[in-house]
């Protein structure tokens, strides 16, 4: 069951993924985007990460990708331009190289995790504890192991946050 | 219990939760115009069956035989995708809002809830977010500049009282220590002085509910919160160019969201089905279920009475009560409960 779950939601997610590189108008290639975010949620809640799940459909697919579609419906984007022909030098460097690349992933993950660990089913499988996921195990990382990463991550954030307003704000 | 009872259990209380909420969803049409004809002197739809009451049967035929229009120049896969996209979430949030207490018939023990998860308010919150894209989409896709102003004003409200909104839930999560509805729900149970309920609203989360119930109505698009379909400004908004039964599907999404919104107002702040029970076994039984009615109708009941009262907001006064006011009362809020909760 978990199985098959996996394998629809990775290539329902795959499969979007693609279709954001190939779609001409930006509306279609954010809603790609969408779904990708929507089926990793659900990648997240097969792992029984239930809390990182629900924050990633209201966090990311919600309210990130809401902003998204709201910058294209209001500069009324319109389809991209293509040159007619790819890059050749693109297609000549970037096809081994994605080769190579896939093929370093996957012996990184067979020589040091073990194919044998790589395991769907929950969170006993993956380190023996009950409940990792679970917003209690989550709060307790957040805000007392890691209390002063969190806390100071929120704070470049603010920073962000307020270049943001400046660079925005109307000359006097 | 094996996984094929499961499996039929949980289609049975699929299957009754969609018609109830549909039902319910059809007579709030009728209520709301009945109601608000009242508060302006008239009498409403009168004339279908007595007291007008096949009015909704009536109306939801004549959407069916409606000829459905697409206008031409629209985006067409997303024109459809949009009413679907908004109705389904609208009806999924159901599924986690929990009725009653467990039951037990004929020997299968269930809980009165179609999925009873540990992160319930959580879903809520998500289906709500997703929810948007349905008004975005149907103001983009419609290519007309109604539908386009009022899905930008939909989106930015409900982009921004979804902050507030969520917030002022923290404080009843920080009372209960459960994203769960019915562990929410258990952490209510019982009373001060044998007749004090001990909801949460009773436990201090008084101005949360007022936040959450504000906030809520900005959500669902409602007065005094519906500059989204002004008629006045925007003709209707972001659904100006739906016609037929694609109109109304939005129809039907907004007023399911009404009922999410007044059920999730009872579980969190009004003790869910908790409420004296006494009598019979049968009456035992049914009475959590009578009290949630009853609460959840209620709430409906001055969603409608607000309809009828209040004018509408203007838009910047919208944003800066939004931001301005709504926002740090609920952050206030949940430092105090936090405090409080710490100090006892």
């Amino acid at each position: 069951m978990h199985l098959a779950l996996f394998i629809i939601f990775g290539a329902v997610c795959i499969g979007a993924a693609i279709n954001l590189l190939v779609q001409k108008h930006p509306i279609n290639s954010a809603l790609s985007l969408i779904v990708v975010m929507g089926s990793l949620a659900l990648l997240y809640l097969l792992l029984g990460a239930e809390f990182v799940a629900a924050v990633q459909v209201i966090v990311y697919a919600g309210a990130v990708m809401v902003l998204f579609v709201f910058v294209i419906m209001l500069l009324n984007a319109g389809e991209e331009e293509r040159t007619p022909h790819g890059s050749r030098v693109a297609i000549m460097l970037g096809v081994p190289g994605l080769i190579v690349g896939l093929g370093i992933g996957v012996y990184v993950v067979a020589r040091y995790a073990g194919l044998d660990r790589i395991a769907i089913g929950g969170p006993a499988i993956l380190n023996g504890t009950e409940g990792f996921g679970n917003p209690r195990a989550v709060a307790q990382l957040l805000f007392r192991d890691y209390l002063l990463p969190f806390e100071v991550t929120s704070i470049l954030i603010l920073i962000a946050i307020l270049g943001a307003v400046v660079l925005a704000r109307r000359e006097e | 219990m094996t996984i094929g009872t499961y499996i039929l259990v949980s289609l049975i209380k699929i299957v009754i939760a969609l018609f109830v909420l549909l039902t319910g969803v059809a007579y709030t049409t009728l209520a709301e115009r009945k109601v608000v004809a009242r508060i302006q002197n008239r009498w409403g739809p009168s004339r279908v069956g007595p007291f007008g009451i096949w009015q909704p049967l009536a109306d939801g035929l004549k959407f069916i035989f409606k000829e459905d229009i697409t206008p031409p120049f629209v985006n067409k896969p997303l024109y459809l995708l949009a009413p679907i996209l908004s109705l389904t979430v609208a009806l999924t949030a159901i599924a986690v809002v929990p009725i009653g207490p467990w039951i037990t018939v004929n020997g299968i023990h269930t809980p009165l809830q179609i999925a009873d998860v540990n992160i319930g308010l959580l879903i809520i919150l998500g289906l709500t977010s997703i929810g948007v894209y349905g008004i975005a989409l149907s103001g983009w896709s419609s290519n007309s500049k109604y539908s386009m102003l009022g899905s930008l004003r939909a989106t930015a409200q409900m982009v921004s009282y979804e902050i507030a909104l969520g917030l002022s839930l923290v404080g009843v999560l920080i009372l209960s220590g459960s994203f769960s509805l019915r562990d929410i729900v258990d952490a209510q149970a019982g009373t001060w002085l044998g007749f004090i309920p001990k909801w949460n609203i009773f436990r201090g989360q008084f101005v949360a509910f007022f936040i959450y119930i504000m906030a809520a109505y900005a959500e669902t698009n409602r007065i005094p919160f519906d500059l989204a379909e002004a008629e006045t400004e925007l003709v209707a908004g972001y659904h100006t160019e739906y016609s037929s039964m694609k109109f109304a599907m939005f129809f039907m999404a907004e007023y399911a969201n009404m009922f999410t919104v007044a059920c999730l107002a009872t579980v969190l702040f009004f003790g869910g089905w908790s409420g004296p029970v006494f009598g019979p076994a049968i009456l035992q039984a049914f009475l959590p279920i009578f009290w949630f009615v009853l609460k959840v109708l209620a709430f409906i009941f001055i969603y409608i009475w607000v309809r009828g009262t209040l004018p509408r907001f203007r838009y910047d006064q919208l944003m800066a009560f939004g931001w301005k006011f709504l926002l740090p009362l609920a952050i206030a809020n949940i430092i105090v409960t936090s405090l409080v909760v710490a100090l006892q």
